[in-house]
């Protein structure tokens, strides 16, 4: 890839998780403000809470979203700073390689618990 | 070879610890980077915890319950402090990089002026509204979850 398509998907990853880590954060740790998604109330960790979030199309779609948006911008933007730092030739080409295969790794497993999660019961 | 690539980051990593003349900017730039790097540790680690939900309540209440203590408290409180300042200070680097809040493109006259001072503006409200929600969240994590 150019490195200028890589640079507009990063500005385009940041934009994305603007919106959907925002709402992330304003879920999990604004819950004195606003009780968004939790629809058993009280704490956002609670089991019933993060049960009805594990089962709604809505948040698997955008924790997967938000899950590639977030490896590929904190990647790159790594990737930016080792690069700078003095890297060359063969050893960028590595490093980009291997960055590609861990996020990969990263993107399936946390892709796996999204779908998983749609299945899970809360207790009764 | 890339322009950039001809000249030598002699600094390396120590350049990170001072601004020069480029300004209170310079220093936004250098705790981006923090703030993006300590974001980054956090959620590799993020994506194996929380998918600890699959295992089951009994998994989770456990794993919820060893987050609970203080010194996993302090660190989602610096999470929450790294989220606001990158995603704030991030929105006004997109502006900037669209052209925007910097100003129309002008001839250079004496007095020069500098597009750095006009993003100023956006700059502080940016920083005003990072340090709202860091506020806010900090009242949440602590006080009441």
């Amino acid at each position: 890839m150019k490195e200028t398509a890589y640079w507009s998907w990063f500005i385009i990853a940041g934009i994305v998780m603007f919106v959907l880590l925002g709402l992330h954060m304003a879920v999990m740790h604004l819950t004195g403000f606003l009780q968004l998604f939790n629809p058993a109330g009280g704490e956002a960790i609670a089991w019933e809470n993060v049960v009805y979030r594990g089962r709604n199309m809505f948040f698997t779609v955008t924790y997967i979203i938000l899950l590639g948006a977030a490896l590929y911008h904190g990647f790159y933007g790594l990737r930016t700073i080792l690069f700078e730092l003095g890297l060359k030739g063969q050893a960028e080409r590595s490093l980009t390689v291997l960055l590609w295969i861990v996020g990969i790794i990263l993107f399936c497993i946390g892709t796996y618990a999204a779908i998983a999660a749609r299945s899970l019961q809360t207790v009764l | 070879m890339a322009k950039s690539k001809q000249y030598d980051n002699h600094l390396g990593i120590l350049g990170w610890l001072g601004g020069g003349r480029w300004g209170v900017e310079r220093y936004l730039y250098i705790i981006h980077r923090v703030a993006g790097l300590g974001i980054l540790t956090f959620f590799m680690l993020h994506i194996f915890e929380s998918s600890i939900r699959i295992l089951g309540p009994e998994s989770w209440n456990a794993a919820m319950e060893t987050l609970k203590t203080p010194v996993f408290k302090f660190g989602e409180f610096l999470v929450f402090v790294g989220f606001a300042f990158h995603a704030l200070n991030g929105i006004r680097l997109i502006l900037i990089e669209w052209g925007l809040a910097v100003g129309k493109a002008e001839e250079p006259v004496y007095p020069y002026r500098s597009s750095l001072n006009t993003q100023r503006p956006l700059m502080v409200i940016m920083m005003v509204l990072a340090a709202i929600l860091m506020a806010a969240g900090g009242y949440n994590i602590f006080l009441l979850g």
